[in-house]
């Protein structure tokens, strides 16, 4: 994955990314005041005085949104601050009623951590340099009047975790990699939703380009992408602009760009020279945040299993490496399976049975694994009258039709519909020498040399028991008659 | 019988719930006074139905037989950066010009649960930045106070309290709010003849109180004497939560605990608070002030606090730094004033609101502050004066160790003539030289009357206290007003 490389005119280039995820904590108040944060509500609805900044209101930190961005922060193994601080970032803008957003620049609430990636075979270590808590913008709207702008509050003041990586990663799939791999980490912490749409979760992305082993070149920053599949475009897109500018003897001015998705290109939206003076200090409305030991305890304690874990717990069980990956990256999914093996269910066997007949039952009736009209208590029900035979595969697989459309539990599809597997060596035995008397051309090629004819011996034995023969006994006892 | 006007807060709650006179009568004395009293331009809003509710709840309880509040009967002014709850709030600035907020600070909230009345929304200087009430947007307050060399210079209540100072001395209410960034409270009750105190910092929740510098803004009452300031913070503190730095710490029971004796008690006298060119007679009230504390049991040991010097300095780029941040909201977009030009984009629509509704010292801070926290600029003002300010709180803590209060001037002068200084910021900033180390260390510090000048116009002693220990300063407040005697009161000439 490290040779991700842009072919130019004067040879290869590698290509430095770093992003930084905002991502929206999952609250129901905002971070410095009561409103609440449900998206898609009436504009305006969601506005307490404190986030319309009217004259005297004051914050006050939303113990909740501090406890799910320590939480995140242990799940990429960071170091927590016991001590930080809210710093003010002054600027003027519509959507920002303070004429400041309260964030944290100087003492982050969460240092140093990483995140573990795979790219194809390769596995590979990002690091994030901090991850700090702040406050979101409003919205403007341009497109409700002809000549006025509107402006909506009620994503003013919703918490956001900001989360900077290094400038670890090499290749837009690396990138992608990692995104994807955040947003499964804060998904099954439960601190982000990471609805990328919606805007729960967004990224900016810096590139810069240089010829491999020479110092990192100027990094331009492309703001507020929105998809993995949009922030590995832009970082190609950017890449290969980049090489051109530096190809035509141009240099790659430090600036802040815009990715249009439509093009699928970034334009330049301010360069440095513009970039405004923020102007920087210690939020005078608010105390330093100092954590004990206890608060970080109850979050440590209230951790989920993360993907890594659990997927080698799953490799452990005797899961396929692949398998394993499959059912950890959603943790809906993670989660139904593991209730599937409290209920009992196989490990290797589920596994084979979740990502093959479930996933394509599923996408055939368009519903996600939440939505399931199996639950992991039938299915591990079925699974077990696989496992002791009572079913065959094929009789599995009637069983779980019925499932899907009834919601009956196996054991009572079986019952009712007489559909259970028989292993009585006599019944089979009888019919096995019917079958032999009924197609004697047959078992005279066999017996003559074309073994290959043993399936067609199967075939017919089983359709003749209606598919409830055990296929194990059928072939155990057709090799014995067949000699 | 005696004017109502010319009763304290203790006088008026003692007078209404033993049936002397009722709420009513006094509410009514008193709004009578604000509206003859106009010349001073004192009040930016009357609201006497406001007073007369309260005093009419206060007669029907007594006459109920049930237990009055606290503030039953007692009608105060209030400063206009204290939002108000259907009652335009402005902080003397026209940007706020016509705001009516829909809320109730917490300060104000408290004092309408104790029982008290509002008379109406006193004067300040804008956005409580100035010494002099000359900042106004709405017009300077004039001083009740006139000197006794025949002439009738206009003088300054003070500031940034000027309307509440002024209405205080003039007897047009028996106490006001104030608040003190940096001395709002202690200079102009020094100028004007009257008590006032700025508790710890975090004593009063500053939820709903306009903002000018989060770090240091602090509310407290101002009064006719220090025991009316007693029952007055005590009905003004306590924790809020919606306020992140405000002290969960319980309200102590400050006017019982007064106590006028200082026996065993070690009042320290700063030797730094001697400046250069410092009037004679302040020079000399500070030595009757010594005598009286003495005479009051204390034994005087005089400390050194080092850094005074950098006090103001330090000051005047914290507070415009944190005032530069603060009014970033007054933007035109949500509420006050908002001047948009023909065609004007956002940022035009910003120029023109902020140019039109600040005035000039708001503007000179906001510069300031702008200036010192702009990018290679910050470590070289910002971060030193925080650190001169750890240092200025540490010399503090240094002090507490050989005295219990500290005892100075309270202003390096009486009262000056409106215009006087109006033109040079920097000795308007220099009447803050005693007042500010004490609020850049969060510590309780009070005003009290000590005299008159040669002018025949009222100077201030200052105590500085303990972190939470106001009892400690009002008590030897009231040690020295039990001997300065002071009764001096401006003649009406309004």
């Amino acid at each position: 994955m490290t040779d991700y490389r842009i072919k130019g005119a004067t040879g290869d280039w590698e290509v430095v990314i770093g992003l930084e995820v905002h991502a929206q904590v999952t609250s129901n108040a905002k971070l410095f005041s009561g409103a609440a944060t449900a998206f898609g509500a009436e504009p305006n609805s969601q506005v307490s005085l404190i986030d319309a900044a009217m004259p005297g209101m004051l914050p006050v930190p939303n113990r909740e949104c501090i406890r799910q961005a320590v939480r995140t922060g242990m799940a990429i193994d960071a170091a927590i601050n016991k001590w930080s601080r809210f710093d003010r970032k002054n600027y003027f803008y519509a959507d920002l009623p303070q004429g400041y957003q309260i964030s944290q620049l100087y003492h982050p609430l969460v240092g140093e951590g990483s995140v573990e990636i795979e790219d194809g075979e390769t596995v590979k270590t990002i690091g994030v340099e901090r991850i700090h808590v702040e406050q979101d913008a409003g919205k403007l709207m341009h497109d409700q009047h002809p000549t006025r702008s509107y402006v909506d509050l009620n994503r003013s003041g919703v918490a956001l975790m900001e989360i900077v990586s290094r400038p670890d990663m090499r290749s837009p799939s690396e990138a992608g990699a990692y995104l994807r791999k955040l947003r499964a980490i804060l998904r099954y912490v439960g601190s982000c939703d990471g609805n990328m749409e919606e805007g729960s979760m967004r990224a900016d992305v810096n590139v810069s380009v240089r010829k491999p082993g020479e110092e990192f070149g100027t990094r331009t920053e492309t703001k507020n992408v929105n998809s993995v599949r949009f922030v590995m475009a832009a970082i190609e897109h950017e890449a290969n602009r980049q090489v051109d500018v530096l190809e035509s003897g141009g240099k790659i001015v430090q600036e802040t760009r815009l990715f249009n998705p439509d093009t699928g290109t970034t334009r330049s939206m301010r360069s440095k020279e513009d970039a405004h003076d923020y102007r920087y200090f210690p939020d005078p409305d608010l105390l330093p945040l100092e954590l004990d030991d206890a608060f970080l305890e109850e979050c440590r304690a209230s951790l989920p299993e993360l993907p890594d874990a659990k997927r080698k717990r799953y490799e452990a069980l005797g899961i396929t490496p692949y398998n394993a990956e499959v059912l950890t990256a959603e943790v809906e999914t993670a989660r139904w399976f593991d209730t599937l093996l409290d209920e009992g269910a196989a490990p290797a066997a589920a596994s084979n049975w979740v990502t093959g007949e479930l996933f394509g039952a599923l996408n055939r009736i368009g519903k996600d694994i939440t939505e399931s009209p199996v639950t992991p208590g039938q299915a591990a029900e079925l699974l077990a009258l696989v496992a002791d035979g009572t079913l065959s595969g094929s009789l599995a697989k009637q069983v779980f039709e019925v499932m899907l459309e009834t919601g009956d539990a196996p054991g009572k599809i079986v019952e009712e519909r007489g559909l259970k597997q028989t292993s009585d060596t006599g019944a089979i035995e009888a019919v096995i020498a019917d079958v032999l008397a009924k197609n004697p051309n047959q078992l005279e090629q066999y017996r003559g040399g074309k073994v290959a004819l043993f399936g067609f011996f199967v075939g017919q034995t089983m359709k003749a028991m209606g598919g409830k023969a055990n296929p194990q006994v059928v072939n155990d006892l057709l090799k014995k008659a067949l000699g | 019988m005696t004017d109502l006007t010319d009763l304290g807060i203790r006088e008026i709650r003692d007078g209404v719930r033993d049936g002397t006179f009722s709420a009513r009568e006094v509410a009514e004395s008193f709004n009578a006074a604000v509206s003859n009293a106009r010349q001073l331009n004192a009040f930016l809003v009357e609201t006497p139905d406001h007073a007369l509710a309260a005093a009419d709840a206060a007669d029907a309880v007594r006459a109920a037989g049930e237990t009055l509040k606290p503030l039953a009967g007692v009608p105060i002014g209030m400063k206009d950066l204290f939002c108000t709850k259907g009652v335009t709030s402005t902080a003397a600035s026209h940007i706020l010009e016509g705001f009516t907020p829909q809320y109730e600070s917490a300060v104000s909230q408290r004092l309408w649960d104790a029982g008290a009345g509002m008379l109406g929304k006193l004067n300040m200087d804008q956005f409580a930045m100035g010494s002099s009430n000359e900042t106004s947007a709405f017009g300077n307050v004039i001083s009740p106070w006139r000197r006794n060399d025949g002439g009738n210079a206009p003088l300054a209540p003070g500031g940034s309290s000027g309307g509440s100072s002024a209405a205080v001395s003039a007897r047009l209410c028996p106490g006001a709010t104030g608040t003190d960034t940096g001395g709002s409270i202690r200079q102009p009750a020094a100028f004007t003849g009257i008590s006032g105190i700025k508790p710890t910092y975090g004593r009063c929740s500053r939820w709903g109180t306009i903002a000018f510098a989060s770090s240091l803004d602090q509310a407290g009452p101002m009064a006719r004497d220090v025991r009316d300031c007693a029952i007055m913070l005590e009905a003004m503190s306590g924790f809020d939560p919606k306020d992140a730095t405000s002290l969960d710490v319980p309200v102590p029971q400050w006017e019982q605990g007064l106590n006028a004796s200082l026996a065993g008690k070690r009042v320290g006298i700063p030797r730094e608070y001697r400046v250069d060119n410092m009037p004679e007679e302040i020079e000399a009230l500070w030595q009757r002030g010594i005598e009286w504390v003495k005479d009051a049991g204390a034994e005087v040991v005089e400390v050194s606090l080092p850094h005074t010097k950098y006090a103001l300095p330090a000051y005047y780029i914290i507070a415009p730094a944190e005032a530069s941040s603060n009014l970033a909201r007054y933007d035109g977009v949500r509420y006050g004033q908002r001047d948009l030009p023909e065609g004007a984009n956002l940022q035009a629509m910003y120029a023109a609101t902020r140019a039109a509704g600040f005035g000039e010292e708001v503007k000179r801070r906001i510069l300031i502050g702008t200036y010192v926290l702009s990018a290679g600029f910050y470590d070289a003002y910002f971060t030193q004066a925080s650190k001169v300010r750890t240092l200025i709180a540490r010399d503090f803590e240094n002090a507490w160790e050989s005295c219990d209060v500290l005892l100075t001037p309270t202003a390096p002068s009486a009262a000056f003539g409106l215009g006087e200084k109006s033109d040079d910021p920097l000795a308007m900033y220099l009447n803050d030289v005693f007042t500010v180390p004490s609020s850049l260390a969060g510590l309780p510090a009070m005003s009290v009357p000590g005299g008159l000048d040669k002018h025949g116009l009222p100077l201030g002693l200052q105590f500085i206290g303990k972190a939470l220990d106001e009892q400690g300063v009002l008590n030897a407040a009231l040690a020295i007003e039990e001997r300065a005697g002071f009764t001096a009161r401006p003649q009406a000439w309004w």
